[in-house]
């Protein structure tokens, strides 16, 4: 049976029962031919997408009842300055709850040592830490996606430090960690990738940054921050800048934010790199509202918020108001 | 304890000490990473960097003093280096092991037969040497490949460029946007083909082509002990074949320059034991030629000394590459090429990824050292590192100190380390050519001032003169407009009516009306009819060559995403007087560049 059937001499048997199974090794063949293409069959296939994927929504991390609070504290110890305008919006445990896991967005956008104040000072970075650790705090992720080489950024500017001795969890974003976004109503953030993991799980929202020149922006505070959550080649949103923080502002409903004017970059910003681009200003501004606290952080650097037109955008749009007086910042003085 | 089994264990050893030292190759402070480990042990010890590098530059750099300890030994009791400590070589034997352990006695004797090929490595040695001997004066400067084939760098290379990284894709876990080298593809098909030869050969590298090995084997030549025979009687059994990783005919004459000290005959040698390490010479006769002809060595080394000269006539100098940025403390070019080993430890320790190996696009002579690529990496060449002059064996790349690299303290006269000067593309650039803002690079300009500075345009935008319909406080109704709403309330516009000598910032805009800032000036009576001007104001990027160091974080952010607008080339850089542009360096415009 096994031996080759001889060419010109079939025996009808045989080849009859060879044909069949040779006929069912073809059928099995085709079927597995076929089934193989249909697991593999594209139904969207380039050329037919529709405007992109669901787009996931970055929850709104305000704590309702709060309402609209802002202290300003001058002084120049920014651990005493911080504590001390907490308390007077009512002490941390109105906004951070026991079991509450917080996020905190730096700005470790550059690989420049803390004294140069381009970056989130780092022992307020950790003093925020300890503060939401205190006040029941689960977990306190620290996280950015930096300018330069983020490492770098987090071991140079002193904050991966700090943040872990003080409790907290450093994330540095890897390539996976965005997610596309899509603001609704938006025109700049559709679709756009925008870092995802560190929120995964996250109930609270806190945004720290410093005070800084910007020759296209005018100034990056707190709502600027809000631009190292984006990923993807998002230096192109310089075309429009205004437009982008705006979006930014529409986009994260943060817990409250802190502004660090302890030392306020007047010149040759966002990068700095000198002390003679430092001014000390020795004010700490904690806001629920970040376009309240940006347009007072304006007055520092000598400017208006009618100076930095994104403001007033930001504000007609609800994401605060300009008129920070509005709000009776608590003011007060450690220094 | 057998003395193979002592072989072997010192094989685990150094081999567990070297990729140690490979992996903690990546700058900071941990125990696990640089902190202070002697990264570059290995290649320190190595003699053909330092022979090399002594006949191109006519000096002995300080760490390769180590090599002298490799060449005592070696001269003393023969190549133990290859059999005992070299990281390269214990891939080979163990891959080879596991290739070989399935045959029969008799194939493997037969592998490891004595071939006439064994001397192609001194052919090698001899055209490399050749090319790095011809240093004459300033005519010409010795030409340094050895790295190409220097089993040293090359397992370094191999290891810092493709397999570490590969298990960190694999693993995900040490950095976290992966690390990446362009031709890895090459470098990683030249690593596994030499090993994987191990398969069909055992130690074929090491047999045919190393070019250490055979540097060994000339100081091994003549080595006082060695494996030999004590004159007790032999068989001719040939059994000290079977696991000869040198084929070296131990059973005699044996091949001195040939044996890498396995000590494997001593294992398999049966009976009255008549091979032994010994005091030499051997009872059993010995060769110490190369199996080298004088006519063939001639030839390489001839071969090898024209390199340089060619490469000089080929227009290495006149028509050197203003691609070619290399790392900040690099020496001139010449002698760049002169003292590089091609080992990658810079590439391996940059923490940016910005220093890639660089493949034939600066010439042949360049394949492998390291050069700069920005649009590769996290963000250009750090401000604050100097990781990769600190991680260079032989002086390529001076190690610097901060203040020197940034221009500070006593290095404030001679102003930072420059390694190139950005240009700007003003056919490409944003604000320049297509009537968009931007300014990208001007932001990430980490000097200080920047050397990145902007000039400020109001242009009037494509289509943007019109004529006011209506005006009705801030509203201006355009005639025959069709705009879309929100076109030109970015901020970046304005409006300039007929009588006015400067624009009103657009606040917003529908179709046909735009809403100016009327809140800085109140505009006077708009007459309809009256011109209406849209303005765009553009910040366009200039460069001062007086500032900028070259570092290429704005071609790296530069969102024209493949041929970017602004772009570094090594005009300017510090490291060749030759290709200095400016009339009076160190003054930048009206600034002096040293504070006072």
């Amino acid at each position: 049976m096994n031996e080759p059937t001889p060419a010109l001499a079939p025996d009808p048997a045989t080849t009859r029962r060879a044909f069949l199974r040779r006929s069912l090794e073809a059928g099995a063949a085709i079927a597995a031919t076929g089934g193989l293409a249909a697991w593999l069959w594209n139904r969207h296939p380039p050329g037919t997408l529709g405007r992109g994927a669901p787009a996931s929504l970055m929850p709104d991390f305000s704590v309702r009842d709060a309402g609209a609070k802002m202290a300003i504290v001058t002084g120049a110890d920014r651990v005493r300055t911080l504590r001390r305008a907490l308390d007077a919006m009512g002490g941390i445990g109105r906004f951070i709850k026991p079991g509450d896991r917080v996020l905190l967005k730096v700005n470790a956008a550059f690989a420049a040592p803390a004294i140069l104040s381009a970056t989130t000072n780092p022992e307020l970075a950790a003093e925020l830490v300890r503060l939401c650790h205190a006040a029941g705090a689960s977990a306190v992720l620290v996280t950015d996606n930096p300018i330069n080489d983020p490492e770098s950024c987090f071991a140079l500017s002193g904050i991966g430090a700090a943040a872990s001795a003080a409790g907290a969890t450093v994330v540095l974003p890897r390539p996976g960690d965005f997610a596309p976004l899509t603001l609704p109503g938006g025109r700049l953030i559709r679709n756009w990738p925008v870092l995802h993991e560190p929120f995964r799980g996250v109930t609270k929202l806190i945004g720290v940054a410093p005070v800084k020149h910007h020759a296209r922006a005018g100034a990056s505070m707190t709502i600027k921050n809000w631009y190292g959550l984006l990923g993807g080649r998002r230096n192109q949103f310089h075309q429009d800048i205004n437009g982008i923080i705006v979006e930014l502002s529409q986009l994260v409903r943060p817990t409250f934010v802190v502004l660090d004017g302890t030392m306020s970059m007047l010149t040759n910003g966002p990068t700095g790199g000198s002390l003679a681009d430092l001014k000390p200003t020795h004010t700490l501004v904690v806001s629920t509202d970040p376009v309240a606290a940006d347009s007072f952080g304006a007055t520092l650097l000598g400017r208006t918020s009618r100076d930095l037109p994104y403001l007033a955008r930001a504000a007609q749009l609800g994401g605060g108001t300009t008129d920070y007086e509005s709000l009776r910042p608590a003011r007060d003085d450690v220094s | 304890m057998k003395i193979s089994t002592a072989r072997r264990l010192a094989q685990i050893f150094f081999f567990s000490v070297f990729l140690w030292l490979v992996l903690v190759a990546s700058v900071g402070t941990g125990w696990t990473q640089w902190r202070g480990w002697p990264i570059a042990w290995f290649l320190q010890l190595d003699p053909l960097a330092a022979v090399g590098t002594a006949l191109t530059t006519h000096s002995l750099h300080p760490g390769l003093a180590w090599a002298l300890v490799t060449i005592v030994l070696t001269i003393l009791f023969g190549r133990v280096f290859c059999g005992f400590a070299c990281p390269f070589g214990a891939i080979h034997q163990f891959v080879g092991w596991l290739g070989r352990h399935v045959r029969r006695p008799k194939d493997k004797m037969a592998a490891n037969a004595y071939r006439p090929a064994q001397s192609i490595k001194y052919y090698l040695l001899a055209a490399m040497l050749g090319a790095a001997a011809l240093s004459v004066g300033n005519a010409f400067v010795g030409a340094l490949q050895t790295g190409l084939l220097d089993p040293i760098p090359l397992v370094h290379r191999s290891f810092n460029l493709v397999v570490l990284p590969a298990a960190d894709l694999a693993a995900g876990s040490r950095f976290p946007g992966g690390r990446y080298a362009t031709g890895a593809a090459l470098i990683g098909g030249v690593f596994l083909a030499t090993v994987l030869l191990n398969l069909w050969m055992p130690r074929f590298y090491c047999r045919f082509v190393c070019p250490l090995g055979a540097l060994l084997g000339l100081f091994a030549r003549r080595s006082p002990w060695g494996i030999g025979k004590t004159g007790a009687k032999c068989i001719e059994c040939g059994l000290c074949d079977v696991d000869c990783e040198g084929a070296c005919n131990p059973m005699g004459p044996i091949r001195t320059s040939e044996c890498l000290m396995c000590m494997n005959c001593l294992d398999t040698c049966p009976g009255s034991k008549p091979l032994a390490y010994l005091p030499r010479p051997s009872q059993g006769g010995e060769i110490t030629d190369y199996g080298v002809t004088r006519r063939g060595f001639l030839a390489a080394a001839v071969g090898g000394l024209a390199v340089a000269p060619l490469a000089r006539i080929g227009g290495a100098r006149t028509g050197w590459s203003p691609a070619l940025i290399r790392p900040p403390g690099s020496v001139a070019e010449e002698e760049f090429l002169a003292r590089c080993i091609k080992c990658c430890e810079c590439v391996r320790v940059c923490p940016t990824n910005v220093l890639q190996p660089a493949t034939t696009e600066h010439g042949w002579g360049a394949l492998w050292t390291p050069a700069l690529n920005n649009r590769m990496g996290t963000s250009g060449c750090q401000l604050n590192c100097i990781a990769c002059g600190q991680a260079c064996p032989t002086g390529a790349i001076r190690p610097l100190t901060l203040g020197e690299k940034e221009g500070r303290g006593d290095f404030a006269s001679a102003g930072p380390v420059r390694i190139g000067l950005a240009g700007v593309d003003r056919g490409r650039c944003l604000p320049w050519a297509m009537e968009r803002p931007c300014i990208v690079c001007q932001e990430n300009c980490p000097v200080t001032p920047k050397a990145i500075y902007v000039s400020e345009i109001v242009q009037t935008v494509r289509d943007g003169v019109y004529e006011v319909d209506s005006a009705d406080g801030a509203n201006l109704r355009l005639r025959n407009a069709r705009l879309s709403p929100g076109q030109y309330a970015s901020g970046d516009y304005e409006c300039k009516l007929a009588g006015d000598d400067r624009g009103r910032a657009i606040l917003a805009n529908t179709g046909d009306t735009l809403t100016v800032d009327t809140a800085s000036s109140p505009p006077g009576q708009v007459a309809p009819g009256s011109a209406a001007e849209v303005q765009i104001r553009l910040q366009r990027p200039v460069v001062d060559p007086a500032l900028c160091i070259g570092c290429g974080v704005c071609e790296h952010e530069c969102p024209m995403n493949g041929l970017r607008a602004i772009r570094v080339t090594a005009d300017n850089e510090t490291r060749d007087p030759g290709h200095a542009i400016l009339l009076a360096p160190g003054v930048a415009g009206n600034r002096s560049l040293s504070p006072t």
